[in-house]
C-alpha cells in the first residue's frame, strides 16, 4: 500500500513538484498545520514577511523578475483579506501568483468562526479562479491545477482555500500527470492569414509604430529577442507602454520612448499621426489612449494578444491575432524573411519623412527640465542613479506616484524582467516588498526601490523582512513631503487647494533605517548626491536613502484628462520658454 | 461638460442597446453561479432575467441562460468575459430577434374570485395552452409558457379576473431544427 500524506504534507509534495523554491508567508492558526511541515521540506525555504500584502507583492516581485509563479501561504480570516490588495494588484498587470489560504475546519465555515471570512467570495473578482478545498482526495489536483492556470494563457493570479481539518487529514498523494494539451483558456489559434495580412499592412505603411507592452515581458525573454529582431527588420519606431519597458533597449534610436499620460512628445504624437499601430501585448488603458474618441484617428489598428477579451474591449482593430506573443512573432519573423527579404531596404525611403517627423518632435525634448544648483531635483536623482547604476544589470522596482513615472522617463532599460511597477491597480507601497521579493529570487544582483515617502511608508515594516533575510535592497526615496502626483492634480486642476496632500510629521528615514538595523544615508544637495550613491552602492546592507528633493516639482510631459494625444502639456521649459541652466543640463 | 477634472474621461457618447440571450454551459460546481453573476455586475452589465439548472446529470454540466441588454462591444465583451471563466465550457449568443431560436418563459398566475372570474382568466389564456395547477371554489393557479411581452401583458390583463400573485421564470433558450450549438 502507498503512504498515505496528510493534507499539509500534500501541500508541500505540490510545491516541490511544481518546483517551487521560495515561499512568502505568515503564520495563522489556520494554517499552523502546514506551517508544522514546512521543515520536513528542506528544498522550500519560507520568508517571513510583517503583513500579508507584504507577501503578495514579493510574490508578485519574485514572479515578476524570475518568470516563475510567486508562492503565496496565509492564514484565514486577515491573513486572507490582507493578501487581497497584492492579488487585485497581480490580476491587474498578469502576474502569476498562487495564494495557499488557511480556512476554519469545514464543520465551522459559515458560522461565524473565530477568523473566519468567506475567502473564495471575497477573492473571486480579483483571481483568475479560485478554489475551497472540502474533500482531501481533490487537494494534490486542485494545487497543480491552480499551478496550471496561474501560468497559461493571459497570467494571473489564483487562491487555493484549504480548511484546518483537511490539512490534518490523510490521503494518498499522486504526482502530476504531464498533460499534453494545455487547459481550454490558453489561446493560441491565430493562422498564416493573419501573419500574412500584417506583413501586407506592413509593407504598405508610411507611418507605422509598434505600441509594445507587458505581454511581451509575460511571453519571457525569447519575445523581447524576437521583437528586438522585427523591429531591427523594419525599421520602423516602436514606444512601449508602463509595463512593456525593458523588452526593447531604451536607449536606442527606434525606441520613442514611454507612451500615454506621463509619456514622451515624440511618442504620443507618433500614437496620433500614424497610419499603421501594431500593439503588441498591451491592452489600450485609459492611461495610455487619452481620449478615445480622438485617439489615433488615421490608423489601421494591429492587436497582438493572448487573451481574446482584450481584443476590441476599448478600442476596435482592423486586424486581431490572438496568440503568445513569442509564438506570433516568430511566425513573423518567418513570413517577413521569405516574402519580403529586402524589407528593411525598400521601406527606408518609404518610412523617411515619418522619421524626419518623428526627429522634429524629439527635438522639442519634452522629458527635459529646469536644473537646480541648491536643490536636488527628482529627475535629476533618477538620471545620476541610471549613469552610476547602468553597468550592473540591476532591477528597479518603484512605488506609485510622481517617482514612478520619473523613474519610467529618466531610468533606460536594456533587458526584459529588471522593471517592476504596479501599473493597472497602482498600488502605492508595491516597490518596497516587490524589492525583496527580486532579491530574494536574485541574491547577487542590485536590487533599488524608487520610491516616494509617502508610497513606502505603507509597507515600511517589510525592512524588517529584508534585514532578517539579508537582502540588500536599496530603498531610494525621493523625498518631497508631499503625496506629489495628489500634489499636482490639486495644483494644476483643483485651484491649487493641496487637501490633505501634505504629510507633516514624517518620519526621519535616517533614524528609521537605524531602527531597523539597516543603514540610512540623505542626501540634500545636488553636489553630495553622487557621492551620496556611491556610498548606497558600496553598502552591502538594505538601505533607506533619504534623498530630499524639490517639493513642488511637477511629472511633465502629461496628457490632461478627456484630452486626445496631440494634445500635451509640456513642461516649465516651454510653458515660460525658459532654457534649462546650471548642474542639470551639464549632466543631462 | 465643463473642464474634466478628473483623472479619467468621459464620454458622452450614446450607442443603442440591443437585447441579448446569452446562454452559458458551465460544470456545475459550488460559486459557479455567484462567478457569472458577479461577471455582470462587477462589469456593469445588465442581467434582466436569468435561467439555470443542471442539464447533464453524468457530466456535471449546468446551463445558464441570461437575458442582457447592450451595446454590441459590451455583447462582445461578455461572451469573451464568460469564455475565459475556468468552469465555463461554452457561450452562446443570440439575438431576440432571431427567428431561429424559441424562447420560452414560464409563468405561474393565482387568481382569487368566484367562479364567473376564475373561467374568464382561463379563457383570457386561452391562447397560450393554459395548465390548471390547482383549483379550488375560491381560486385557480395557471401555468402558461410564453415570450416575456406576452406574460407581462397578460400579468396586466388578468388583474381585472382577481390576479393576487404571479410567479415566472428567466426565459430559456433552443435553436429551432436538428442543429446543436456547439
Amino acid at each position: 500500500m502507498s503512504k498515505l500524506y496528510s493534507g499539509a504534507e500534500i501541500v508541500f509534495k505540490c510545491m516541490e513538484d511544481q518546483n517551487v523554491d521560495h515561499i512568502f508567508g505568515y503564520p495563522g492558526g489556520a494554517v499552523l498545520p502546514i506551517y508544522d511541515e514546512l521543515q520536513n521540506f528542506k528544498s522550500i525555504k519560507h520568508v517571513l514577511v510583517r503583513h500579508e500584502q507584504g507577501a503578495g507583492h514579493a510574490a508578485e516581485g519574485y514572479a515578476r523578475s524570475s518568470g516563475k509563479p510567486g508562492v503565496i501561504l496565509v492564514t484565514s480570516g486577515p491573513g486572507a483579506t490582507n493578501v487581497v490588495t497584492a492579488l487585485t494588484d497581480a490580476y491587474m498587470d498578469s502576474i502569476p501568483l498562487v495564494c495557499i489560504s488557511g480556512q476554519v475546519p469545514t464543520h465551522l465555515i459559515g458560522t461565524d468562526a473565530f477568523q473566519e471570512c468567506d475567502t473564495t467570495g471575497i477573492t473571486r473578482p480579483c483571481t483568475k479562479h479560485n478554489w475551497l478545498v472540502k474533500d482531501i482526495n481533490d487537494l494534490a489536483s486542485t494545487i497543480h491545477k491552480a499551478f496550471e492556470v496561474a501560468t497559461t494563457g493571459r497570467p494571473g493570479p489564483v487562491l487555493v482555500d484549504i480548511p484546518k481539518d483537511i490539512q490534518f487529514q490523510k490521503t494518498k498523494y499522486n504526482r502530476p500527470k504531464k498533460e499534453k494539451k494545455l487547459n481550454g483558456k490558453s489561446h493560441n489559434h491565430f493562422n498564416q492569414n493573419s501573419i500574412d495580412e500584417l506583413i501586407e499592412l506592413m509593407s504598405k505603411s508610411s507611418k507605422p509604430i509598434f505600441y509594445t507592452g507587458g505581454g511581451v515581458i509575460n511571453s519571457g525573454p525569447k519575445a523581447s529577442e524576437l521583437l528586438r529582431e522585427l523591429v531591427y527588420a523594419t525599421g520602423f519606431p516602436i514606444t512601449s507602454t508602463l509595463q512593456g519597458l525593458g523588452s526593447f533597449p531604451g536607449d536606442d534610436n527606434q525606441f520613442l520612448g514611454m507612451l500615454g499620460m506621463h509619456g514622451t512628445y515624440e511618442a504620443n504624437n507618433a500614437m496620433h499621426d500614424c497610419d499603421l499601430m501594431i500593439n503588441i501585448g498591451a491592452r489600450f488603458d485609459d492611461r495610455i489612449t487619452g481620449k478615445i474618441d480622438e485617439f489615433s484617428p488615421k490608423s489601421k489598428k494591429v492587436h497582438i494578444d493572448i487573451d481574446p477579451s482584450s481584443i476590441n474591449k476599448n478600442v476596435k482593430v482592423d486586424l486581431a491575432i490572438v496568440g503568445d506573443v513569442k509564438t506570433v512573432l516568430s511566425s513573423t519573423l518567418k513570413s517577413l524573411k521569405q516574402k519580403k527579404s529586402k524589407f528593411l531596404k525598400s521601406n527606408k525611403q518609404k518610412t523617411s519623412k515619418w522619421w524626419e517627423k518623428i526627429q522634429k518632435w524629439r527635438s522639442v525634448r519634452s522629458l527635459d527640465y529646469i536644473g537646480s544648483d541648491e536643490t536636488i531635483k527628482p529627475q535629476y536623482a533618477i538620471e545620476r542613479l541610471y549613469e552610476l547604476t547602468k553597468d550592473k544589470d540591476s532591477y528597479i522596482t518603484t512605488e506609485v506616484g510622481q517617482h514612478q513615472m520619473w523613474a519610467a522617463q529618466h531610468y533606460k532599460f536594456n533587458k526584459p524582467n529588471r522593471w517592476m511597477t504596479s501599473g493597472g491597480l497602482g498600488t502605492m507601497g508595491y516597490g518596497l516588498p516587490a524589492a525583496v521579493g527580486v532579491q530574494v529570487a536574485h541574491p547577487k544582483k542590485l536590487v533599488i526601490d524608487i520610491a516616494g515617502e509617502a508610497s513606502v511608508l505603507m509597507t515600511i515594516q517589510e525592512m524588517s523582512t529584508a534585514v532578517q533575510y539579508n537582502l540588500p535592497i536599496k530603498i531610494f526615496i525621493l523625498n518631497n513631503q508631499y503625496m506629489g502626483m495628489v500634489r499636482q492634480w490639486q495644483e494644476l486642476l483643483h485651484d491649487k487647494n493641496y487637501s490633505e496632500s501634505y504629510t507633516a510629521a514624517l518620519p526621519d528615514f535616517v533614524k528609521l533605517a537605524e531602527a531597523y538595523n539597516c543603514v540610512g544615508i540623505r542626501a540634500k544637495t545636488p553636489e553630495e548626491l553622487d557621492d551620496k550613491i556611491i556610498e548606497m552602492l558600496n553598502t552591502d546592507r538594505p538601505v533607506i536613502f533619504d534623498c530630499m528633493v524639490d517639493k513642488v516639482e511637477n511629472c511633465f510631459p502629461m496628457i490632461p484628462s478627456g484630452k486626445p494625444h496631440n494634445q500635451m502639456i509640456l513642461g516649465p521649459k516651454d510653458q515660460e520658454s525658459k532654457k534649462i541652466t546650471g548642474k542639470g543640463k551639464s549632466l543631462v | 461638460m465643463p473642464n474634466s477634472k478628473s483623472a479619467y474621461s468621459f464620454s458622452n457618447k450614446k450607442e443603442k442597446f440591443d437585447t441579448h440571450i446569452i446562454v452559458v454551459w458551465v460544470d456545475n460546481e459550488a460559486g459557479v453561479l455567484a462567478r457569472v453573476v458577479g461577471l455582470f455586475s462587477g462589469r456593469g452589465y445588465n442581467i434582466e432575467s436569468l435561467a439555470v439548472a443542471q442539464v447533464d446529470e453524468k457530466l456535471k454540466i449546468s446551463r445558464i441562460t441570461i437575458v442582457t441588454t447592450g451595446t454590441p462591444q459590451v455583447v462582445n465583451q461578455i461572451k469573451l468575459q464568460l469564455k475565459k471563466l475556468v468552469p465555463v465550457h461554452k457561450v452562446a449568443d443570440f439575438k431576440r430577434e432571431d427567428k431561429a431560436v424559441i424562447f420560452k418563459e414560464m409563468a405561474l398566475f393565482k387568481i382569487v374570485g368566484p367562479n364567473n372570474k376564475l373561467e374568464g382568466a382561463l379563457k383570457a389564456c386561452k391562447k397560450y395552452h393554459p395548465v390548471l395547477l390547482d383549483k379550488t371554489k375560491k381560486s385557480n393557479v395557471i401555468q402558461i409558457t410564453a415570450l416575456r411581452r406576452e406574460i407581462d401583458k397578460m400579468s396586466k390583463d388578468l388583474k381585472k379576473f382577481g390576479l393576487v400573485s404571479v410567479s415566472r421564470t428567466g426565459a430559456v433558450a433552443m435553436t429551432r431544427g436538428a442543429d446543436i450549438f456547439k
